[in-house]
């Protein structure tokens, strides 16, 4: 599983700097993150559909681009473990983060909102907790990521039902800038 | 029991209001106008006749007199402009609890200053009234008020309490729930409560991105006032015992944790030095020890700390989340929550964290115990589907709802330990209002604020 994720992740890899070189302008040199054996120099291609958007390799925007929403994982009701889908998403996390070691993330908690105040920043800081010891358990130090738990008070879909409840149970990864 | 209070106590509370310095620091000029302050009538009212006897007793409270209408520097106006005030205040006091049927200035005739402490009992009694109370606004020389207060039993031609308070002008609010919490317990044999503060959450802004800010105001809504300005969002707050200082959650630099915000300087400090989030913050009934949670490796135990600040002590040790946490009003025992048996239940412990055990034991989830001031009664959070407001014994036994709604939650005691506050959200929209329920459950109502708010948390009586 784990071997099949990486390929996948760089296939995203590859797409994001694909799409990141079809800028008007040629893309600057940029100088290589420490760990990074990628080259800037990718040819343009498929300049009809390719936003006009510039990611620096190893900023927290290609982070995100290359997660491609795997940057949060979910969790069921009351529950803090890593499930396969959200263990999968945490080791593309880990292999960005190993590849750009300088790199530190935040690792943000949340809860839905049918439970009390108190208890679900307490639920979400668990829940980053967990996150946060998936990624050290694949090699990432664990003084690179910082967890903070916003309970229920940031729900990311914002309708009452079960269906926002579930996508609002999260923990997403954000590269600090 | 029931007799008019001792007039020795009375002068001792003059001699407090009389010195109101330390209270206007606590409740500066109000930032919302008089005229957009909401009045607590707006609120809604379900009230009960069939409750007892007393429930439908007709207190008539017309216009306090003055002997002279001169302008004062309350925000009220004139001294005969304030005498309708305060009548307004105590009439929307003793309406507001649901236990009495008042009938304000608005709809009774004036009455001249020397009728203040004679009533006409005959005209009263012709108007229907059973209970009367009348006072007077008269100022002194050296700028502050005096306001009297006196409550009549017009059946028995009798007075039954009266008081009178030297008051600075913009204290003026205060003598009238004074005035309000004598008629309250002379009548119910209960504690009185008006004359208390609240603490709350004010909420504006989308649900995905609310600002949260602390705020406060008086009992009925009135003097209200932001302390945080939203940058960081804020929650939880609760007044110290003496309403000095006010303990919070806050998101300052990004990281939630617990300050002990001065009222009077307006400077914070945080309750620990630590790298973990801190939760939950609550006082000692003495205000000498602060409780708070605090997270370390995704597990959260409750600890205390000296209010003077200092090393904190762990109170609980287990594996999950311990959280909250209230003290018995003899502050030798403390009732917390936890998931230490696989879901949020209610524990009792001793105040030094000793013989820890399970009291909730009648299905679904219960949170957010709060121990009555009176001792007698938990309240809580009940999660079963809903969340619902409810109160149970100290053992855990005679579990009952007092609210029926799509969430309710944080239940705190009003001084007197007969009403209590909690925040109701609406489904979607997100929408948080403060409600106040008496112990029947039957008479609810909603505490007018200028914004959202959650999180309410009553203080003390003030002296």
């Amino acid at each position: 599983m784990a071997q099949s994720h990486v390929i996948r992740f760089g296939g995203a890899a590859m797409l994001a700097l694909a799409l990141s070189a079809c800028g008007a302008k040629p893309p600057k040199e940029l100088p290589p993150e420490p760990g990074s054996n990628v080259s800037t120099t990718v040819s343009t291609t498929d300049t009809q559909t390719a936003p006009v958007n510039q990611t620096v390799a190893g900023s927290p925007a290609d982070f995100t681009a290359q997660m491609m929403g795997r940057d949060t994982i979910h969790f069921a009701l009351d529950k803090y473990n890593i499930d396969p889908v959200a263990g999968s998403a945490l080791q593309g996390q880990a292999a960005w983060l190993l590849k750009y070691p300088l790199r530190h993330a935040t690792i943000e908690g949340h809860a839905d909102e049918r439970g009390t105040r108190d208890y679900n920043l307490a639920l979400g800081e668990r829940r980053a907790t967990a996150a946060k010891n998936f990624l050290v358990s694949l090699g990432v130090a664990a003084d690179r990521l910082t967890t903070v738990s916003y309970g229920k008070e940031r729900p990311v879909d914002t309708a009452s039902t079960e269906e926002a409840w579930a996508k609002n149970r999260r923990a997403v990864t954000v590269v600090v800038e | 029991m029931m007799k008019p209070l001792a007039q020795c106590c009375l002068f001792a509370l003059a001699v407090l209001l009389a010195t109101p310095a330390a209270a206007q620091t606590i409740a500066p000029a109000p930032v919302v106008p008089p005229a957009a302050t909401p009045t607590p009538n707006e609120g809604l009212s379900v009230t009960v006749s069939d409750d007892s006897a007393w429930a439908s007793l007709g207190v008539h409270i017309p216009a306090f007199a003055t002997n002279q209408d001169v302008p004062t520097s309350a925000t009220g106006g004139t001294t005969a402009r304030l005498g309708r005030g305060i009548a307004e205040v105590i009439t929307g006091d003793l309406k507001n609890n649901g236990l009495f049927k008042p009938v304000g200035p608005n709809a009774l005739p004036a009455i001249g200053f020397a009728e203040v402490g004679a009533p006409k009992f005959a005209d009263w009694s012709a108007r229907g009234a059973e209970m009367l109370v009348q006072g007077g606004v008269a100022a002194n020389g050296n700028g502050n008020l005096t306001i009297t207060c006196a409550l009549f039993d017009v059946s028995l031609q009798q007075k039954l309490v009266s008081a009178s308070w030297d008051v600075a002008p913009a204290e003026w609010r205060r003598a009238a729930h004074k005035c309000a919490d004598k008629v309250y317990a002379r009548l119910s044999g209960e504690s009185p409560f008006f004359d208390s503060r609240i603490a709350y959450i004010a909420e504006t802004g989308p649900k995905n991105h609310r600002m949260k800010r602390l705020a406060i105001m008086d009992s009925d809504g009135a003097n209200h006032r932001f302390i945080t300005t939203g940058q960081a969002m804020a929650l939880t707050p609760r007044f110290s015992p003496d309403y000095k200082k006010i303990v919070y959650l806050s998101y300052l630099n990004g990281m939630p944790r617990i300050y002990v915000y001065d009222v009077d300087s307006a400077t914070q400090r945080l309750v620990a030095e630590t790298k973990s989030p801190t939760f939950a913050p609550r006082w000692s009934p003495d205000g000498k020890w602060i409780l708070y949670s605090m997270a370390q490796a995704g597990n959260t135990n409750i600890y205390r700390v000296s209010a003077a600040g200092g090393t904190s002590q762990q109170l609980t040790d287990t594996p999950g989340i311990n959280i909250g946490g209230s003290y018995s009003p003899d502050g030798k025992k403390i009732v917390f929550e936890s998931d230490r048996s696989g879901s949020q239940q209610v524990y009792v412990m001793n105040a030094d964290g000793s013989d820890q055990h399970r009291i909730s034991f009648f299905g679904g989830r219960a949170a957010t115990p709060e121990w009555s001031p009176r001792g007698d009664l938990i309240a809580f959070t009940h999660i079963g589907g809903n969340l619902r407001v409810a109160v149970m014994g100290t053992d855990g036994s005679g579990m009952r709802y007092l609210t029926n709604s799509w969430q309710d939650e944080a239940p705190t005691w009003a001084p007197n330990g007969r009403i209590i506050q909690f925040f109701r959200t609406e489904a979607n929209s997100g929408k948080s209002t403060i409600w106040q329920v008496d112990l029947t459950g039957r008479n609810e109502r909603r505490l007018p604020t200028p914004v959202d708010g959650s999180d309410p948390a009553w203080g003390p009586v003030r002296d």
